[in-house]
């Protein structure tokens, strides 16, 4: 087990993660392990732990949190919230921790093509003649890009739309 | 009744017969469909990177469907889920609204909060009912048993889905499924979650998840393993020669959507439903029903 650097931790870490959206109630886990015992992820990869994620969080160890590449592994099943006695909603606090290590440019590429795609088509996948061809045959119509709205609706980085107070949404 | 069909970003490209076959199957059962070619994506891929811009990407299509005074039906799970999430915010929290409605005004939009968002399965569940179906089946697939697999943002969160469907004993999808007289096969992984959400960042892990249920599937004997999400589909139908290969396992479980084996129980052909894009054949199945 590695040790932890008392000097190193950051006590406001959980109050920055709790003030994201879907953040909020963090503070209320008392450590059941409930989250862990109903995830699908954690048997397949311990490192993926509901339970030690929010402990690690609550103890300010923002840079073994946000730097580290198991925070992406949540499927977003929602079986931790759901069995959560105390209503901590995980799957939100999970987002809530990802949207933080964005906005410190921890980010794994592919949701950064992603999102670029997204914001350049307004859609996942490009559309083209040959997507509406085959549409065609089976007697389906047209899928049509509208991109404009996206660029105006999407600012260039994930992480620079902050028109909202993140503590009230 | 009448509502926006909200295709989202995958069903329109890559799975063509759950579309086509839900098209099909709700004309036949008096629900009207209507497109709106300013649809984009639900904005759930974009949650992990910035909640806000999920939430102003989902708005965007709330608004236009509000414009068109119609209730939305998704086909896609996280596209359901995103959007009545959202419309849920939108509904509950006006300091929300007002701020999502600031960041849609430069694209000419407003949201209220006035739309109904659902997925197929709750529209039909609620519009036509188990009994509704039943007596609509003309074809009825006697002898053909169908694992069903809900999908995780089918049933959760649970708060979004009052009303409709338990999350530890769901029962809609087999209730469906038995209205069109197939026998609903039950397994030990019924509420596993597919993986699909992962794929992206850890294929060995979501392939592990996937793996699970095809093998209990496998072993059921079922013909088919009904879907209704197409994140779902990219797990247990795309993936599946691949989790073959890496576990070992003897696999070949026909993955088929809902409204594909409805449609057959309607009277429609394989060919009108769109079974030639199944990967993996539904031989066994199609072979009782059209013989």
């Amino acid at each position: 087990m590695t040790k932890i650097n008392l000097n190193k931790l950051d006590p406001q870490f959980k109050n920055r993660v709790a003030e994201q959206p879907g953040g909020e109630g963090l503070k209320a886990c008392f450590s059941c392990k409930a989250c862990t015992a109903a995830c699908p992820i954690q048997p397949l990869d311990k490192r993926y732990d509901p339970r030690k994620i929010i402990r690690m969080v609550l103890l300010g160890m923002k840079e073994q949190v946000l730097r580290s590449d198991f925070i992406w592994l949540c499927s977003s099943c929602y079986s931790c919230q759901e069995v959560c006695p105390q209503n901590v909603r995980f799957t939100e606090v999970m987002y809530a921790i990802k949207n933080l290590a964005a906005q410190e440019a921890c980010i794994p590429p592919g949701l950064t093509a992603q999102r670029s795609l997204l914001r350049k088509h307004g859609r996942l996948y490009e559309v083209g003649e040959f997507e509406n061809e085959k549409r065609l045959k089976f007697g389906l119509p047209p899928i049509v890009e509208h991109p404009e709205d996206f660029e105006k609706l999407l600012p260039d980085q994930p992480s620079s739309a902050r028109l909202f107070n993140t503590a009230d949404v | 009744m009448e509502a926006l069909l909200y295709l989202g970003c995958t069903v329109p490209i890559r799975n063509l017969n759950y579309e086509v076959s839900a098209r099909l199957t709700a004309k036949a059962l008096g629900i009207t469909f209507r497109d709106l070619e300013e649809f984009g994506c639900c904005g759930f891929p974009l949650k992990s990177l910035n909640v806000e811009d999920t939430l102003v990407t989902a708005a965007r299509n709330l608004a236009l469907a509000e414009r068109e005074d119609l209730d939305i039906c998704a086909l896609c799970n996280a596209c359901a889920g995103t959007l009545n999430e959202v419309a849920h915010q939108v509904r509950t929290r006006p300091e929300i609204r007002e701020k999502i409605n600031q960041r849609l005004r430069p694209i000419g939009l407003h949201v209220e909060g006035k739309v109904k968002v659902r997925n197929f399965m709750r529209l039909l569940w609620e519009e036509i009912g188990v009994e509704g179906i039943r007596k609509a089946v003309t074809r009825p697939l006697e002898g053909v048993m169908l694992a069903p697999h809900y999908g995780c943002h089918y049933l959760k969160p649970s708060e979004l889905n009052v009303g409709f469907d338990s999350p530890e004993t769901p029962r809609t999808l087999s209730e469906m499924i038995s209205a069109t007289g197939a026998e609903v096969v039950n397994y030990p992984s019924l509420l596993d979650c597919c993986g699909g959400g992962l794929l992206g960042m850890s294929e060995e892990v979501a392939n592990a998840m996937a793996a699970h249920k095809l093998a209990d599937v496998s072993k059921t004997g079922a013909h088919a393993l009904v879907l209704v999400c197409p994140f779902c589909n990219v797990m247990y139908e795309g993936q599946q020669k691949k989790i073959a290969k890496a576990t070992g396992l003897d696999l070949k479980t026909p993955v088929v959507y809902y409204p594909q084996v409805l449609g057959l129980a309607l009277g429609m052909t394989s060919e009108q439903l769109g079974f030639k894009l199944n990967r993996i054949k539904p031989t066994s199945l199609l072979k009782m029903v059209e013989g």
